[in-house]
C-alpha cells in the first residue's frame, strides 16, 4: 500500500477541500508569505507522503511510550494511525519475531535516508552491549545499524537524551545516551522522565509537517519546549519572589501553596514545559499538586543529591555533605588555623623580646 | 626592628615634635588611586554578594500574608546581581588598569614561575610565617606568597565566579540575551545548572577564606612586617620600617 499523505488523512478526518484550502491560504498569509505559496503549500501536503518512523526501545522502562499514547492534543491515535506511518514499535505492533524485524531491514532499504529512528532508552555499551539484547543482537549494533540511514534521530526522555537512572553513578552496565553513540546523524533530544505527552506529539507533529527539526538548543532540545525553565512561568513564582516558602510538608505554607524552593524544588534549574503545558490534558503538574520538581528532564538528575535538599550535596568518601557544610567547616578550619597562628605570633614575640 | 634615629633629619612644620625619636623611613606610592578604588569597591560588593547569596541559597524564614504584599527575596537577588555587575565591571576596569597602571598594578594576575628570586621569595616567606625565619623580605608590591595566593584564591575563583554567576543569571536572562550567548558555554561542561549552582557556592566559601586569611595576613604584616600594609591600601603610600641591605 503507498503511504499516504497529509491530505489524504484530513480527508478522511472529514475536512473538506475548501476547508483545506483555507488553511494553506491561512498559513500563508500568517508567515507573511505570498499568495503562491498557499498553492504550493497544498501540492507540497497533497503529494508528500508521510514520514516512517521506526520506533525503538533500548534500557527503559517504557514510561515514555506510556506517555505518549496519553497524548490530548493531538491525540495519539491522530499521529500513529494518521500523521506519521509507526512502521516499527515493538511494544504495541501487532507483528512480533521475525516478522517484526523484517520491518526493520524493510524500511532501511526502501526508505533510506528518509525514515526518523526515535529512540526510548539508551544503550548499554559495557560488556559489548550484551546488558540489552534485542531480537538476538545487542541494543547498541540494532541501534547503530538502524541509524546508518535514518534521516534523523529522535531521543526520547531522560534515558536516551542524557542517561537517565541505568546511567546514574556507578553506571555498571554504562548506560550511554543516543549522541554519545551516533555522532553523524542530527539528534532531537526530548527528556523528561517520561517527557509530556503533548511536548512528544507536538514534536512528531512538527517534524511531519515541516519535514525538518524544530530549531534546537544547545544541548539538542526543541527550544519551543525547553528554553524555557519551569520557574519561569510557575504559579508559584510570586510566593518565591515574596520569600514565602513552604518549610516543613504539613505547615501553613504548604497548605497556602508557597513557593517550594525549600523543599528541594529543582524548577529553577529545570528547563521544561510543565507549567505551561501541564500534565493528563493540562489537569496540573507537580508543584501545582504540593510537589517540587526533581529536575527529571535534566542531565543526571538521579546524582544531584536529595530530591528534597535545596543545596545538593557532593558525594565524597561515601558521604553526602552539602555545599554550606563543606564551605562552613573549610571556614572554621582556616578561622581556627588564624587564632592559633595569631596566638603564635604573639608568643614569639613576647619570647623574643625578654631573650633580647 | 626600628633602625637608629638620624640625628640630622628634622621635621619641619611638625607643631608638638619635642622629645621624639625621628626616623628617616623611606616610602614609596605603590597602589594607585583606581587600584585603591577598585579594592575597596570590591570588597564591599564581595561582602553583599556572599549575604545575599548565602540567602540564595538558604532563604530566611517566610513570610506571613500575602504575597503581592512582599518581595523580599526578590530584593535579596536583585542586590546579589546588582552587585555583581559592580564586582564584574570593577574587574573589568581592573584588568585594564594592570595594562596601563604601575607594574604593582599587573601582580595579581600572573604569577613570575619563570623567576629564581620569585620562588626564593615564596619559600622565604612561608617559612616566616612557619616561625622558620626571624624576619620577612621587605617588598615594594606584594610578597611572592601573598601573590600566589591572591593569584589562585581571588583572581581566578573571582573569574571563576563571574563566568558561573553570568550563566547562572542568563537562565533567567533567557536563552537569546547576551549573557546566555557570552556565558552559555559553562552549560555544555556542565548540562545540569544545578551543578553550576552547587560550584558557584562552593566558590562562594573559596572567596570567604581568602577573605578570612587576606584580612589577618594584612593586619599581621602590618605588625610585624618591615612595611606598612593597611594604611598602604588607603593613602597608596607604601613605608619601610628599615633602611637595611637585607
Amino acid at each position: 500500500m503507498a503511504i499516504e499523505t497529509f491530505y489524504d488523512v484530513i480527508r478522511r478526518q472529514g475536512i473538506s477541500r475548501r476547508s483545506f484550502v483555507k488553511f494553506c491560504n491561512l498559513t500563508a498569509a500568517s508567515l507573511g508569505l505570498g499568495p503562491l505559496a498557499a498553492t504550493q503549500m497544498a501540492e507540497a501536503l497533497e503529494t508528500k507522503p508521510r514520514t516512517p518512523v521506526i520506533w525503538m526501545h533500548g534500557l527503559e522502562c517504557t514510561c515514555c511510550s506510556e506517555s505518549f499514547i496519553r497524548s490530548a492534543h493531538p491525540l495519539a491515535k491522530d499521529i500513529i494511525l494518521s500523521m506519521l506511518s509507526l512502521d516499527y514499535d515493538d511494544t504495541i505492533m501487532a507483528a512480533a519475531g521475525h516478522q517484526a524485524e523484517a520491518i526493520l531491514e524493510e524500511t532501511k532499504a526502501k526508505y533510506k535516508g528518509q525514515y526518523i529512528l526515535a529512540v526510548e532508552g539508551n544503550p548499554p555499551l559495557n560488556e559489548d552491549g550484551m546488558f540489552c539484547i534485542d531480537g538476538g543482537k545487542p541494543f547498541v549494533e540494532k541501534l547503530k545499524w538502524m541509524a546508518e540511514d535514518a534521516s534523523a534521530i529522535i531521543a526520547w526522555g531522560a534515558c536516551a537524551s542524557w542517561g537517565c537512572v541505568q546511567a546514574a553513578k556507578p553506571n555498571p552496565t554504562q548506560a550511554t545516551p543516543i549522541d554519545k553513540v551516533i555522532k553523524n546523524k542530527p539528534i532531537i533530544k526530548v527528556p523528561g522522565c517520561p517527557p509530556i505527552a503533548e511536548v512528544m506529539t507536538g514534536v512528531v507533529t512538527y517534524i511531519t509537517t515541516f519535514g525538518r527539526l524544530p530549531e534546537l538548543d544547545r544541548h539538542g532540545r526543541p527550544k519551543m519546549f525547553y528554553s524555557l525553565r519551569f520557574h519561569d512561568k510557575c504559579n508559584r513564582r510570586p510566593h518565591f519572589d515574596a520569600g514565602q516558602y513552604v518549610e516543613e510538608w504539613d505547615d501553613e505554607g504548604a497548605r497556602k501553596g508557597y513557593c517550594l524552593y525549600k523543599m528541594g524544588c529543582k524548577g529553577p534549574t529545570t528547563y521544561n514545559a510543565c507549567s505551561t503545558v501541564r500534565w493528563n490534558n493540562g489537569v496540573s503538574f507537580p508543584i501545582q499538586s504540593g510537589h517540587g520538581c526533581i529536575g527529571c528532564s535534566e542531565d543526571g538528575f538521579w546524582d544531584q543529591g536529595s530530591f528534597y535538599d535545596r543545596l545538593t550535596g557532593i558525594n565524597a568518601f561515601g558521604v553526602e555533605l552539602n555545599a554550606d557544610r563543606i564551605g562552613a567547616t573549610a571556614a572554621g578550619v582556616a578561622g581556627a588555623a588564624v587564632v592559633v597562628h595569631a596566638a603564635a605570633t604573639v608568643v614569639k614575640r613576647l619570647t623574643s623580646k625578654t631573650d633580647a | 626592628m626600628s633602625d637608629a634615629p638620624h640625628s640630622g633629619v628634622r621635621f619641619r612644620g611638625v607643631i608638638d615634635l619635642d622629645e621624639h625619636k625621628v626616623h628617616d623611613r623611606p616610602t614609596i606610592y605603590v597602589y594607585e588611586a583606581p587600584v585603591r578604588a577598585w579594592h575597596w569597591t570590591n570588597a564591599l560588593a564581595i561582602t553583599v554578594l556572599a549575604v545575599t547569596g548565602y540567602f540564595i541559597g538558604s532563604p530566611p524564614p517566610a513570610l506571613a500574608g500575602e504575597a503581592s504584599a512582599h518581595f523580599l527575596f526578590g530584593y535579596i537577588r536583585f542586590i546579589h546581581f546588582a552587585a555583581a555587575y559592580i564586582l564584574a565591571v570593577g574587574f573589568l576596569v581592573r584588568i585594564y588598569w594592570g595594562f596601563v597602571g604601575n607594574s604593582h598594578s599587573r601582580q595579581i594576575f600572573y604569577l613570575p614561575v619563570w623567576e629564581r628570586t620569585w620562588w626564593a621569595g615564596v619559600v622565604h616567606e612561608a617559612l616566616w610565617y612557619l616561625f622558620l625565619r626571624k624576619e620577612p623580605k621587605k617588598y615594594v608590591g606584594h610578597n611572592p606568597l601573598a601573590q600566589t595566593a591572591m593569584f589562585f584564591m581571588f583572581t581566578l575563583f573571582t573569574l571563576f565566579m563571574i563566568i558561573t554567576g553570568f550563566a547562572l543569571y542568563s537562565e533567567g536572562a533567557g536563552i537569546d540575551s547576551w549573557q546566555a550567548k557570552l556565558f552559555g558555554w559553562v552549560f555544555n561542561l556542565f548540562p545540569n545548572s544545578m551543578t553550576v549552582h552547587t560550584l558557584h557556592h562552593y566558590g562562594m566559601w573559596v572567596i570567604i577564606i581568602f577573605a578570612m586569611l587576606h584580612i589577618y595576613a594584612a593586619i599581621r604584616e602590618d605588625i610585624m612586617s618591615r612595611q606598612t600594609m593597611i594604611s598602604t591600601m588607603i593613602s597608596g603610600e607604601r613605608q619601610f620600617r628599615d633602611d637595611r641591605e637585607d
